[in-house]
């Protein structure tokens, strides 16, 4: 291997990493904001103080998360140029704008409010505090908008023609913003994000119930995020499976990997591998387990229809098979899983078990991380399967590369590594500590402001009731 | 052409670095100053007259890289490599920095860690960010559409100069906004912090100007050549004004003025700086209108930024307002 590979290996280790980090706090801080505001506008409407405790306990927690966010992203807006300087120079007219109005639209958006958000609401009292948080969280939805709008143009380019000194320039902005991927990754990802957080929230209440039964806090939370579960996980399998769909006309090589075909099915009947090893050395997998034809009738819904293998592709356009086969299968497994839990928790809602069911809550617990391994391990499939191309087709991966020396870039990328596990890590122990602590059901006086006095809320008769048990226990 | 879009959009990325340098610069100056405060309750005091703006002030900066990704692709595929290792030790102070505001409320066993965490990174930052200036002010070697430059081509004694200058600047922002915004002993404190900084600051001013003749004795004729003379001939009284008023500021313990004569120093030199760079956006050879995307890119993003841009100032500023006044210990913004 020659040293320009180090190079290009290493500046795609680094950016692998530092967004395999980033991702993870968004996917988080997106659907927590939402969370947040719903909150908060059930605490402004039914002035039930169980929605204000809970809004601050969420809100400490999304403050040292959002944190977290803003630091690794800002990393990412600068990669581009420090490692990949050859596509920013291409690539620049075409993203960079869209990046800049994500900057411009929901960055400052975000930034702007969230003071107010954390810390005004004594200082611009109800109404404007609630404008504030609704605009943090659209803030986020704005960001991921933009962001995805920018990586599915990479995937499935439109809109664009290129220059004499090979640049890519833009010739139609709509038809750049809504490339045929964006809708379907849009769809995917924001969902994905409300179920990463519903699974946690759901965690943290599940945990609280079983060491405390009865908290009314716990049980807020944990049927807020069964809902979320029952109704967005089949939401989430459907924009799946179009995502799918989509990814088969647009890029078909990478469907064949996360398929495992090597070989095409020029007459349809292709099989579904639900597990086997991909072995792109011999372009064939070992000790497969496979339901004939559904995969063809899970991607073409036909049986007959055509659908291609790796093999079909000039070998230097190929994906590799062996990574995003797993990577995919371990998340649709965890969307199957989060539909097990969703119904199950229906069911024990409509026999009266939802808090009290101990196998649903422990079983819920385990599910608390699954979200940002699903995110992790669909981006990874989404990425990898895109290879040897930055820009789908049209520029590769080894043309993008910054003329770096192989040093700066493994020096940096070791820097990274050091220090992202040591305060990211620092960080999740922080954020994992504050869920561990209950959500404290006491009411301060002073937070609830005049209208717990005139005695609307449930509680009002007794303003120190502690740990307050549910209705019918 | 002065009115193209290109020239449009370098006054709007000047405009978002200005933004970043003194907004964040307050910040950076309290991170810098922080081992210098008192005790544990002024270093959280300091914070919290920080903690709801910094990371919109952070912004600009996103905006200033984002911004130049947008529309001078070129100029930001040359510099980011140039100047590798200073954005990479940049990037890590400000994760350092920029956590803390959270993690040092949230142990007690490691709070002392996160406050150095929060000096260094806001130090090592601005020094990342002075060396940086010093580096494109003495210009980048190009060749073709890339950087041809060597990994420590930034590291010379003028850059020194400049990542100096800047460091006592930003902590000159830092304690004349502590000044403003505390009282009793945090404010004295910041006062008496203030006074040599201030000194340092006008002196490393001129320095850094002299030194700039020196390295690259084309941006006297710039200074100098017809129509800009008048304003290089203004520009020291200007300083000098500013001088005062800071100096008359401090002296009367003032609560506003020492601050605001801060920005306007800081202003000025930033003007400075862009008469010796203009027409170039990366010296001593790439221009702001070869490193333009094309125009139907700048075009897009203009239309955004007409409309989004006054917006962003204007609750910016609200949230100013919001949190105006002097912070109290008891205020505990977390
Ligand atoms: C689907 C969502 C999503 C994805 C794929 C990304 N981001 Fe992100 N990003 C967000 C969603 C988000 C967010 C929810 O808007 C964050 C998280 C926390 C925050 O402050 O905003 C954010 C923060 C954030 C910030 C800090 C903003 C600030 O100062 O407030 C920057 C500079 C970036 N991101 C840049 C990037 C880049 C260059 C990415 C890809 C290469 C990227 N993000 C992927
Ligand atoms: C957020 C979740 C994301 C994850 C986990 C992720 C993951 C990855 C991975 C694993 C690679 C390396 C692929 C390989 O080397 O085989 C990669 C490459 C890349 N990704 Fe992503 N990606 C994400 C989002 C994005 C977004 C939103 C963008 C664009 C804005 C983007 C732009 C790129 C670029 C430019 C590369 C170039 C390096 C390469 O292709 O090797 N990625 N990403
Ligand atoms: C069983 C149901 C699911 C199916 C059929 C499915 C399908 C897909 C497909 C085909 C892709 C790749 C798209 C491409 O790059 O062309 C993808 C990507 C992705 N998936 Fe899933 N998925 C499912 C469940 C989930 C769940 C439960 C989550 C997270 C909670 C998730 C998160 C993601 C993410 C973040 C990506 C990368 C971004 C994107 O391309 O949209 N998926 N999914």
């Amino acid at each position: 291997m020659d040293f320009g590979q180090t190079a290009v290996d290493l500046a795609r280790f680094q950016f692998a990493f530092t967004i395999s980090a980033h991702i993870i706090f968004p996917a988080f801080s997106i659907g927590l904001a939402s969370f947040l505001a719903v909150l908060n506008a059930l605490w402004l409407w039914r002035r039930d103080p169980v929605y204000l405790r809970l809004f601050d306990y969420w809100k400490t927690i999304f403050a040292v998360v959002f944190g977290m966010g803003v630091v690794s992203g800002i990393v990412m807006s600068y990669q581009f140029g420090t490692n990949w300087s050859v596509f920013s120079d291409k690539v620049g007219p075409v993203i960079g704008p869209l990046m800049g109005y994500e900057v411009l639209s929901a960055f400052f958006l975000e930034a702007g409010f969230l003071g107010i958000m954390l810390f005004g609401r004594d200082r611009v009292g109800n109404g404007l505090h609630m404008a504030a948080t609704a605009i943090v969280a659209i803030g986020t939805l704005f960001s991921a908008f933009w962001i995805l709008s920018v990586n599915s143009w990479m995937q499935t380019p439109a809109g664009y023609s290129i220059n004499e000194v090979g640049q890519f320039v833009p010739e139609d902005w709509w038809a750049i913003v809504f490339n045929p991927s964006f809708p379907y990754r849009l769809v995917h990802m924001v969902l994905a994000a409300y179920l990463t957080t519903a699974f946690v929230v759901g965690a943290v209440g599940a945990w609280h119930l079983l060491r405390s039964p009865g908290s009314r806090g716990a049980a807020v939370m944990f049927s807020m995020a069964m809902w979320m579960a029952v109704i967005v996980t089949p939401m989430q399998i459907f924009a799946g499976d179009e995502h799918g769909i989509n990814t088969l006309e647009h890029q078909p090589a990478k469907i064949a990997a996360m398929e495992g075909h090597y070989e095409g099915h020029p007459d349809g009947g292709a099989p579904l591998i639900l597990f086997g090893i991909p072995d792109d050395a011999t372009g064939e997998v070992r000790w497969k387990v496979e339901i004939p034809y559904l995969s063809n009738l899970i991607l073409t819904h036909s049986l007959t229809k055509p659908l291609p293998g790796l093999n079909d592709f000039p070998p230097e356009d190929r994906p590799k098979a062996g990574l995003i086969f797993w990577t995919f299968r371990i998340m649709v497994a965890i969307g199957f899983a989060m539909l097990g839990i969703g119904l199950w928790a229906a069911w024990a809602r409509w026999k009266g078990r939802l808090y009290t069911d101990r196998w649903l809550h422990r079983a819920a617990l385990a599910m608390g991380p699954s979200g940002f391994l699903a995110v992790l391990c669909g981006w990874i499939t989404t990425e990898v399967g895109r290879q040897p191309f930055t820009v789908y087709g049209a520029l590769r991966t080894t043309d993008s590369v910054a003329p770096l020396a192989a040093e700066a870039v493994g020096a940096s990328l070791l820097a990274f590594i050091v220090v992202y596990f040591f305060v990211f890590g620092s960080g999740t122990f922080y954020v994992l500590r504050l869920m561990s602590k209950r959500p404290n059901d006491r009411v301060e006086v002073g937070e609830i402001g005049p209208t717990r006095a005139a005695g609307i809320t449930p509680i009002a008769g007794h303003p120190q009731l502690g740990e307050q048990m549910m209705p019918g226990e | 052409m002065l009115f193209d879009l290109a020239h449009i959009w370098a006054a709007l990325i000047a405009f978002a670095v200005l933004a970043y340098v003194i907004l964040d610069g307050f910040d950076l100056g309290i991170g810098i100053l922080f081992p210098l405060l008192k005790n544990r309750q002024d270093r959280h005091l300091a914070m919290n007259t920080i903690a709801p703006v910094w990371d919109g002030n952070e912004t600009w900066l996103v905006l200033g890289g984002g911004g130049l990704f947008a529309v001078f692709p070129l100029a930001y595929a040359v510099v980011m490599p140039a100047l590798y290792p200073l954005i990479i030790v940049m990037l890590l102070g400000l994760i350092f920095r920029g956590v803390a505001f959270e993690f040092v409320h949230r142990t007690q066993r490691m709070q002392a860690f996160w406050e150095w965490g929060f000096a260094i990174g806001s130090t090592v930052a601005a020094v990342a960010q002075g060396l940086a200036l010093g580096a494109l002010v003495q210009g980048i070697a190009v060749e073709g559409r890339a950087f041809a430059g060597g990994t420590w081509d930034w590291l010379t004694p003028f850059s020194a100069l400049t990542a100096l200058a800047l460091v006592v600047g930003y902590a000159l922002l830092g304690a004349t906004w502590l000044n403003m915004k505390t009282e009793g002993a945090p404010q004295r404190r910041a006062l008496g912090l203030a006074v040599p900084l201030a000194v340092g600051f006008v002196g490393l001013i001129g320095a850094v100007s002299l030194a700039t003749i020196l390295v690259r004795p084309e941006y006297m004729q710039r200074w100098f050549d017809g129509p800009m003379l008048g304003v290089s001939l203004l520009m020291p009284v200007l300083v000098l004004g500013l001088a005062w008023a800071l100096w008359s500021g401090l002296r009367d313990a003032l609560s506003a003025r020492p601050f605001l004569a801060t920005l306007g120093l800081f202003v000025l030199s930033y003007i400075g700086l862009g008469i010796s760079f203009f027409p170039h956006i990366v010296p001593p050879a790439m221009t702001i209108a070869e490193a333009a995307a094309p125009d139907s890119s700048l075009r897009f993003l203009l239309v955004g930024a007409v409309v989004l841009i006054p917006m962003i100032l204007a609750y910016t500023a609200y949230s100013y307002w919001v949190f105006r006044g002097k912070v109290r210990p008891e205020d505990g913004y977390h």
